[in-house]
């Protein structure tokens, strides 16, 4: 057991499993001897040679084009791209390739690859610095789409992620990078894919997040706790696409009540998704209107990013509001 | 190591190293007296504009700076070169194309300060500068998106007959993106009067240019799309404008676009958050800190005493207070409104945008504000 950051975590799963695994690689702008730009790569050039960590030229699509290739022959290619905002360059490769890959061609083909990219705000870095685009992934079929927020989970999610069989779109949440440590344990281990983990037990109100938001509504979680004493269930989704069912609708029969939180725009966000299951699928243990705490439906803004981004005020606001339907 | 003239490339060039005077073999335009000292001050203004913003991002006031140290010479002389009318499309390094351009140093910090006077109301990242009087849009992080906007821009130039051109800068990273690919394709088949300038520092954050492509220079990528490419030595502000002029003339003359790869040094890191010496050796530094461009350019002011000691540093000192004026006056300015948030979304704010708006005034008045401060850009 070492303590480690989540970006550390990230660094520690990639060593370890490509210590196990010959056919691991990882590739993108910068991941070598610069270690990426948050260092999630770092050292790994020097320890595992160029041929496994090696820098690509500036090419989006590039780079996760060849890591389908890759993947179609036999390599597990961890390719990272630098911020998520610059993943629109390669939509094409990973919208109408590898998603549709394993499906065109009667699952005679494969892309077992894993694309790591930082999300979301918190950081000051404006449009193209701080963006959360995980509703354009989780609508496209064939990719898997994960959010870890802890280190342990970093961990275990990434490794679970590269021996998937399909491509998964790991998404970090940077806010959440160098935010705090916990004991990640030595070595390879698996946390596995599509299973929610409850951060807070409670029985009053749902609020179901990931990535970067799950502190922030922890934190609303206590606040309630100590001025109403009233319990919330916090639930950490992890995995979006495929989303674990029946945890979500769980935790909604047991509530009556439900908030969602994400930073994503609100229009058409995965919140959107959620909502409407739970409104097919338990309506009948519903006790107030399903509530939305979301980034706006505008760009990413630079100065004024801390009142797009939802914090805990606004998930307090939300909770309150179904509390007092 | 990168060198200026690497082993099998021509390099365009004009001045001696030292800057004392003029290559023999020269006989290209030199630019006049006005232009040069023009060209001069614009180096001088960005390199004393990088240094102050590096200090106030280093006290957490700015929160991202890239510097242009060791590019002045290619940014300003190139973009001297074009004409009030023609448009320029930048990338992260030429916002003192700005000021060159005649935009305030009010209107600089403001962008850097990201505060209610931005013109960009304080939507992007510091460094992407726009200056709508001066034909300059700003850049998109994303890189090389602008290049394509640059041939649109130009070929509307050309559907309604005007006689301008249009400046599409890279760095040298963005070359190997689809957005440089389509944009030299297009504007090679429809003659599009653009000058495609790649400022080629030799440093792509950190992969060295001859990671970058198997060419053995920028210039050669020109050869595939059926335009002319030159190397031009970017420490060279004569053999700079020279080579645009050249090109620009030629757009001009219905005959389309060149690319000119301006090889420079970026001296500092990528950016405020950048440790270079992961990467690079401290040699390499010093080899091309001693061809620093604006130290060749003032040696030459000097020789043909177009400059002297005495009104450089009057220069020196007018600059500095200039931009610590726009600083003291950029410190009393706040964010922009909350308001502001939802505005330019589109034309008109629909509906749920207002309604957002509102609602987040409301959790402001029942439950406080927000801390705008936290929150630092790491890279």
């Amino acid at each position: 057991m070492t303590e480690l950051t989540l970006v550390q975590a990230v660094n520690d799963g990639l060593r370890s499993i490509m210590k196990e695994d010959d056919s691991v690689l990882v590739m993108g702008e910068d991941v070598g001897p610069k270690g990426g730009v948050f260092l999630a790569t770092e050292k790994l050039t020097d320890e595992f040679g160029e041929e496994r960590c090696f820098d690509t030229p500036l090419s989006e699509d590039g780079i996760i084009g060849v890591g389908v290739g890759m993947a179609m022959n036999g390599m597990k290619p961890v390719c990272e791209i630098q911020f998520q905002d610059f993943i629109f360059p390669a939509f094409d490769q990973i919208v109408s390739e590898a998603a549709k890959i394993r499906y065109r061609s009667g699952g005679q083909y494969t892309v077992p690859m894993v694309i790591r990219t930082p999300y979301g705000g918190g950081i000051k870095g404006g449009l193209y610095h701080s963006q959360s685009g995980e509703a354009y992934f989780a609508h496209t079929p064939g990719l898997k789409v994960v959010i870890p927020s802890t280190p342990y989970d970093a961990k275990g999610l990434l490794i679970a992620s590269i021996n998937d069989p399909d491509p998964v779109l790991f998404m970090e949440p940077k806010a959440l990078y160098r935010a705090f440590r916990e004991d990640v344990p030595s070595g390879i281990y698996e946390v596995e894919l599509s299973k929610t983990r409850n951060v807070t037990e409670g029985g009053d109100v749902a609020v179901f997040c990931y990535g970067a938001m799950v502190p922030v509504c922890t934190d609303a979680a206590k606040r309630i706790k100590d001025s109403r004493n009233k319990d919330v269930r916090v639930v950490d989704l992890r995995t979006l696409m495929p989303l674990d069912e029946e945890s979500v609708l769980q935790a909604a029969r047991d509530c009556g009540r439900v908030v969602i939180v994400h930073e994503a725009p609100r229009f058409c966000g995965y919140g959107a998704e959620l909502s409407a299951l739970i409104a097919e699928r338990a309506i009948e243990s519903i006790e107030a209107p399903i509530k939305r705490v979301a980034g706006f439906d505008t760009p990413f803004p630079n100065t004024l990013e801390n009142y797009y981004m939802p914090d805990a005020r606004r998930v307090l606001d939300a909770i309150e509001e179904v509390l007092d339907f | 190591m990168r060198v200026v003239e690497p082993k099998g490339v021509t390099v365009r060039k004009a001045m001696r190293e030292d800057g004392t005077a003029l290559l023999k073999a020269f006989k290209g335009v030199e630019p006049q007296s006005n232009d040069l000292l023009a060209i001069h001050r614009a180096m001088l203004t960005t390199r004393l504009m990088d240094a102050r913003m590096m200090k106030l991002q280093r006290q957490g006031r700015v929160g991202f700076v890239g510097s242009s140290m060791g590019q002045e010479g290619a940014i300003h002389a190139s973009a001297q070169a074009f004409g009030a009318s023609d448009w320029i499309f930048s990338a992260l390094r030429e916002g003192g194309v700005t000021l060159q351009r005649g935009m305030s140093m009010n209107d600089y910090v403001a962008h850097m300060f990201g505060n209610a006077e931005d013109t960009a109301k304080g939507r992007q990242m510091p460094n992407h500068f726009q200056y709508k009087e001066g034909n300059f849009p700003s850049w998109s992080s994303v890189l090389g998106t602008q290049m394509p906007h640059a041939v649109g821009a130009a070929m509307a130039m050309q559907r309604r007959g005007e006689k301008n051109v249009v400046a599409a800068y890279t760095g040298d990273g963005a070359t190997s993106t689809s957005g440089f690919h389509s944009a030299m394709n297009f504007a090679g088949v429809y003659k599009a009067p653009v000058v495609f300038l790649v400022i080629d520092n030799g440093w792509a954050i950190s992969l060295p240019s001859a990671k970058q492509t198997a060419a053995k220079s920028y210039a050669d990528k020109a050869v595939a799309y059926g335009m002319p490419g030159f190397n031009v030595d970017g420490m060279d502000v004569f053999a700079v404008f020279d080579a645009v002029e050249e090109a620009r003339q030629r757009a001009l003359a219905g005959k389309g676009p060149s690319l000119l790869n301006l090889r420079c040094y970026r001296q500092g890191g990528h950016s405020s958050s950048d440790d270079p010496t992961r990467y690079r050796n401290e040699e390499e530094v010093e080899y091309w800190a001693k061809r620093d461009p604006l130290a060749r350019m003032e040696n030459y002011l000097f020789k043909h005493d177009l400059l002297n000691d005495e009104e450089l540093e009057q220069m020196n000192q007018s600059l500095t207070e200039q931009i610590k004026d726009a600083v003291d006056h950029a410190e009393t300015v706040g964010a922009p409104p909350l308001e502001s948030l939802v505005e330019d979304v589109f034309a008109t704010p629909p509906h749920h945008l207002r309604r957002q708006v509102a609602d987040a005034l409301r959790i402001v008045a029942e439950k406080g504000d927000v801390d705008r401060l936290v929150g630092k850009f790491p890279l």
